[in-house]
Order: C-alpha cells, then sequence, then structure tokens
C-alpha cells in the first residue's frame, strides 16, 4: 500500500531534536517520554496526537543531537510519516532506521494544521484534501526504500545475521 | 579527477581507489563511540539480546559515560550503572566514566586518529575531524548495525572548502572562527557535506582551539569536519603518547567542491549567537542583554587554552554581583593541568565556581541548569530553545574569553575591553 492518509500537525523550519525530545525527559522510558515529545513549543503534541496523524514541517527538521529518542517518541505516539522541505541528516537516517517514512516535499508551507491531506509516496504525489491542492514529493531513493519495505534496519539486520550464518 | 580528504578516507575505508561525492559506499569503520545518554540503553541492549548478536571487534568499541556523570538523581545513577555493566559485559575494555564529555577524551586518550572513520552516538562526533579522522554521528540503531557488522553504509559527501588566511588577534578565539562559518554557512548549509578547514588561520592553532571548530561542524548540518594532518597534529599525538607516524592527507589541487569559502582571521572580532539558533550570529559590540550566569566548559569550550584565556580575562576582577560563572574543564586532565598551573586558583579567586568535567548543563542535565526567564552565555556549542534548562531561558553562545568578560560586568560584554 503506497497511500497514507491522515490529518496534519504542521511546524516551521528548524524543529530541532531538542525541542522533539527535550534532554530532561531522556532518563525517563520512551513511552513516559513521549508525553513531553515538541513540548518547548507545542504542549498539546504529545497528548493530543492521534496514530495515523502525519507529522508535517518546513526546513532542516530533526537538527542537532543525533539522539534517537527523537524519532522513537514519534514513533510511540503513532508518528508513521512525516513530509518536511528538508532534514537533517542524522535524524533522517534515524527516522528510517526505526521504520518511519520521511518524504520530501517542497510545498509543504501550503500545509495546515489540521489539513486532511493523502500521500502516495509511490508516485510522489501529496492532495490536500481540505483545500483541494496538489503538491509534489520526492520519490525515495532505492536503497532507503528498501530499508523501509523491510520494516527498518532491525529486519534488515535480522536478515543480514541469517545470511551471514549460512556462510 | 582529484579528490577531497573526506573522499580520500572514504574510499580507502571501502577499499576502493576512486570515489566521487553523492556515491554510495559501505565503509569499514575503523572505531564505534557510545557515550551513556544514547549508548546501549536505548534500543542496542536490548535489540542485542533479543537477536544474540556480538560486536564484531570490541577492541575498536569505546564506551563513555559523561552526560549523567556525576549523576543528579537515581534514574541517572542507574544509566551510568547500566551503561557500565554493559560495558563489562561484552568485554569493552575501553570503557571511561566521571572524566569528562566524550569527545574530549576520544581524542586525549588516542581513540581517534588520522584518516579513520569513525561514527558515535553523538551528533559532535564530527571534533575528531580535528585529527584528521572522517567522523560522524549517528543513531542508536544504526550503532547496532555498526556493532554486528563493522561497516555502513554513506553517501560519499560533498565537501565545502573554508579558508581562513592570516592570524587571530587577541581576545579572538576558534569559537569565533566556527561561529563566523556558521554565520555564513547557515544552520543547515552544509547539510551531507563535509567541511575542510584550511589556511593559516586555522594551521596557527594549538589542537585544543581546533577541536572547537570541527565539533560544531554539525551545526551546519555537516556530516564531517576535517582538518590536514600538520605539525601540530603530529605533536599533539606525541604528546599524548601515539608514538605511530600518518600519512599527511590532504585535498587534491584539481578536487572538486560544492563551494569554496574564504575569510580572514586578522579582520575578524569577537562573536555571539543569539537565541535560539546557532546560525544567529552578531558582532559582540552588536549584542546588548544583561546576564545571570557564565558558562565555561563543554566538548566545544571547555579544553587548556579555553580555561586559561578566562582566567586572564578575570584576573584582577571578581565576578558581578548576581551573576554566577561556572566552569567545568572538559575533562579531568584538563582539570588537573589547569590545576597544576594556577588556572583554576585564579578562576575561584575572581568567583568562579568550578565544577567537575561533565556535560551536564551544557545540554541542560544537571550542574548549572537555568531557570525561567534566565540568560546564560555559554562557551558551548547550542543555544536551542531550553537546551540549558527552562524553555524560558535564553542561551547566547560566545567565547570563553566572551563568557568571562561578561560574568565581570553582568552583561554580554567585548572580551577585548579586558585585555
Ligand atoms: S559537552 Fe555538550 S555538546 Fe559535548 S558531548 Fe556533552 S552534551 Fe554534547
Amino acid at each position: 500500500m503506497s497511500l497514507i492518509e491522515g490529518k496534519v500537525w504542521k511546524y516551521g523550519d528548524n524543529i530541532n531534536t531538542d525541542i522533539i525530545s527535550p534532554a530532561i525527559y531522556m532518563e525517563r522510558s520512551v513511552a513516559e517520554a513521549a508525553k513531553y515529545t515538541m513540548s518547548p513549543i507545542d504542549e498539546t503534541f504529545g497528548t493530543e496526537y492521534k496514530p495515523g496523524d502525519i507529522f508535517v514541517a518546513e526546513r532542516n527538521l530533526g537538527s542537532g543531537s543525533s539522539r534517537e529518542t527523537a524519532p522513537l517518541v514519534l514513533k510511540e505516539l503513532g508518528v508513521k510519516t512525516i513530509v518536511a522541505k528538508s532534514y537533517a541528516r542524522i535524524f533522517y537516517r534515524n527516522c528510517i532506521n526505526v521504520g518511519i517514512l520521511t518524504i520530501e516535499c517542497a510545498e509543504t508551507d501550503k500545509i495546515h494544521k489540521d489539513d486532511i491531506i493523502a500521500i502516495d509516496y509511490e508516485k510522489g504525489i501529496i492532495t490536500n484534501k481540505t483545500r483541494g491542492e496538489q503538491y509534489t514529493a520526492q520519490q525515495i531513493p532505492p536503497h532507503i526504500a528498501k530499508l523501509v519495505n523491510l520494516g527498518g534496519l532491525i529486519p534488515y539486520l535480522e536478515h543480514w545475521q541469517e545470511e551471514h550464518a549460512a556462510k | 579527477m582529484g579528490m577531497t580528504m573526506s573522499e580520500k578516507i572514504v574510499a580507502r575505508s571501502a577499499g576502493l581507489t576512486q570515489v566521487e561525492a553523492g556515491q554510495i559506499v559501505m565503509a569499514k569503520v575503523d572505531k564505534a563511540m557510545m557515550d551513556d545518554l544514547l549508548g546501549p540503553r536505548v534500543e542496542i541492549a536490548e535489540q542485542m539480546e533479543r537477536m544474540g548478536a556480538k560486536i564484531w571487534d570490541v577492541n575498536k568499541v569505546v564506551i563513555i559515560s559523561d552526560h549523567y556523570t556525576p549523576p543528579a538523581n537515581a534514574a541517572q545513577a542507574d544509566i551510568v550503572k547500566f551503561t557500565r555493566e554493559w560495558a563489562k559485559e561484552k568485554g569493552v575494555e575501553n570503557y571511561y566514566e566521571y572524566i569528562g564529555p566524550c569527545h574530549q577524551i576520544m581524542i586525549e586518550k588516542g581513540h581517534a586518529l588520522p584518516g579513520e572513520v569513525i561514527v558515535g552516538t553523538d551528533s559532535h562526533s564530527c571534533s575528531y575531524g580535528a585529527v584528521g579522522s572522517f567522523a560522524t554521528g549517528i543513531g542508536s540503531t544504526e550503532m547496532l548495525g555498526v556493532l554486528m557488522m563493522g561497516e555502513i553504509w554513506l553517501k560519499v559527501p560533498e565537501t565545502i572548502r573554508v579558508e581562513w588566511s592570516g592570524k587571530l588577534n587577541a581576545g579572538v578565539m576558534a569559537k569565533d572562527i566556527s561561529l563566523r562559518t556558521i554565520k555564513q554557512i547557515g544552520h543547515a548549509g552544509a547539510t551531507y557535506q563535509t567541511v575542510e578547514y584550511v589556511g593559516s588561520g586555522i594551521s596557527e592553532l594549538p589542537m585544543d582551539e581546533r577541536i572547537c571548530i570541527a565539533n560544531m561542524a554539525v551545526e551546519m548540518g555537516a556530516k564531517a569536519g576535517l582538518m590536514e594532518y600538520d605539525e601540530e597534529t603530529a605533536a599533539y599525538l606525541r604528546s599524548i603518547g601515539v608514538e605511530k607516524e600518518f600519512t599527511r592527507i590532504s585535498s587534491d589541487p584539481d578536487a572538486r567542491y560544492s563551494s569554496v569559502l574564504q575569510f580572514d582571521a586578522s579582520a575578524l572580532v569577537p562573536q555571539i549567537a543569539c537565541p535560539h539558533e546557532v546560525d544567529n550570529v552578531f558582532d559582540v559590540t552588536d549584542v546588548k542583554s544583561k546576564i545571570d550566569q557564565a558558562y565555561v566548559g563543554s566538548c566545544t569550550g571547555g579544553r587548556y587554552t579555553d580555561l586559561k584565556m578566562a582566567a586572564q580575562i578575570l584576573k584582577g576582577h571578581k565576578v558581578a554581583s548576581g551573576v554566577r560563572l561556572l566552569v567545568s574543564p572538559a575533562s579531568s586532565s584538563v582539570y588537573e593541568r589547569c590545576l597544576r598551573e594556577g588556572i583554576l586558583g585564579d578562576l575561584a579567586a575572581a568567583g568562579a565556581i568550578i565544577l567537575p568535567a561533565t556535560c551536564g548543563a551544557c545540554l541542560g542535565l544537571h550542574s548549572g541548569t537555568i531557570g525561567e526567564g534566565e540568560v546564560c552565555i555559554s562557551s558551548t556549542n547550542r543555544n536551542f530553545i531550553g537546551r540549558m534548562g527552562s524553555k524560558k531561558s535564553f542561551v547566547y553562545l560566545g567565547s570563553p574569553a566572551a563568557a568571562a568578560a561578561s560574568a565581570i560586568t553582568g552583561q554580554i560584554t567585548d572580551p577585548r575591553e579586558f585585555l
């Protein structure tokens, strides 16, 4: 299935990992820490986000610390798909590794909070049902598609382990 | 076609003679570094256990408990304990704790060497570029992959060449070079790229100042920040007991860059990054704010040259009343040297509070977090919203010299006024 539809939570540029996953909550379990996801700028996200909603931001999402707790708290809350204009590299890799689909789209400024969007990630098309608009999204590079299709890095490693043992 | 430094290192680790920016390769990892905050306890230990997986080469793994040391509460203490026990159980002999931020320890203990490919679970792993390692931060699950396979896929990065000519004037430090470069490139301007620092403005600097510059490459989104191996690198490595001679790796004259930027170190004045982004940078003379706290410390601004400079500025002065100056040396060996040379005494005499070597306040975990409405000038590397404590606090980044001068006046101050 390459079609995802959901309600939007919308943020702007430079949402860094200190915002997504503040350090002070990192000594707690991921389930506990998840309640404080995005809390420096949005106290409602951690408690009101519903699985299936889509996380949308603009430029340079996930800059700063390499903390994997950032994608992990998002995943804990049920985030499966993120759309942004661009990503910081470690965050991008971390999302793919934990099995969150990261989509690049240059037009996320046209998407607003609570819009309903549908993403066809194989074709690279995002439809904004609330506004009756369509945007182009970047197609996912093959080596990343392979990881995403397997469900992240862990299943990939399990696969590697089997092959390795067979040798 | 010629290759850049980073292309040369990546090519060697991938077993290739030639690579080009954009190409995806499997690189063999020379060292893998984990800290307490994002190391074994996040996914790694649990998944390894579940999969019955083994570390590919324990001698190439270094584990450092630094963020939660000394622990502020039982939860932090449990994390450090877990990290220590996990290292022991896995037979990782390169385990350190309580002696300072991981990046300083990696370099000081000779674990980061020229020409190596190094990955760490902390984003400032790019610091090791100062000694010529191609080093980058990765997430915990990715580290699990490295621990099992000993390799990682990398997209060969393009390189931005940053040339600093001239020589810094008194009162201007490596931190100012860092901030000025970040101002120009922007906080995402080097995403997926290597930033290569060359020129007399860099080669004239001692190793501990160079580390401050490589450390902050990630603040432009860079994968690595690299410097050439030279006499200073060789002398530094000898000083920490690394006897081996290394090949001098530099970029070929016909290497391809995504851009080349030129700066003049002799024209640089102290720089300040204002809240809440690292590229929100101004000349110190254009920044006005009162401060509640000044912080000199971290893997960015807590080394010997930093503390020495702060002490020089503070000599004969006192920290302003109502302001606190906290000093955390970047490692216990920096602590010990500064103690021996009287630097810590001078700092304490001026009213500074000397803390152990720790990450602590740098990321708002303990030992100097700030409250609502409070302002801190800090020699660390990030001024993100809430980074040092309350989400309603304000962090200005500057050199240790600027932090010391500001501690004297109680407001952001040009350190050159105290020279
Ligand atoms: S000192 Fe600060 S930047 Fe350095 S490793 Fe510790 S928390 Fe990170």
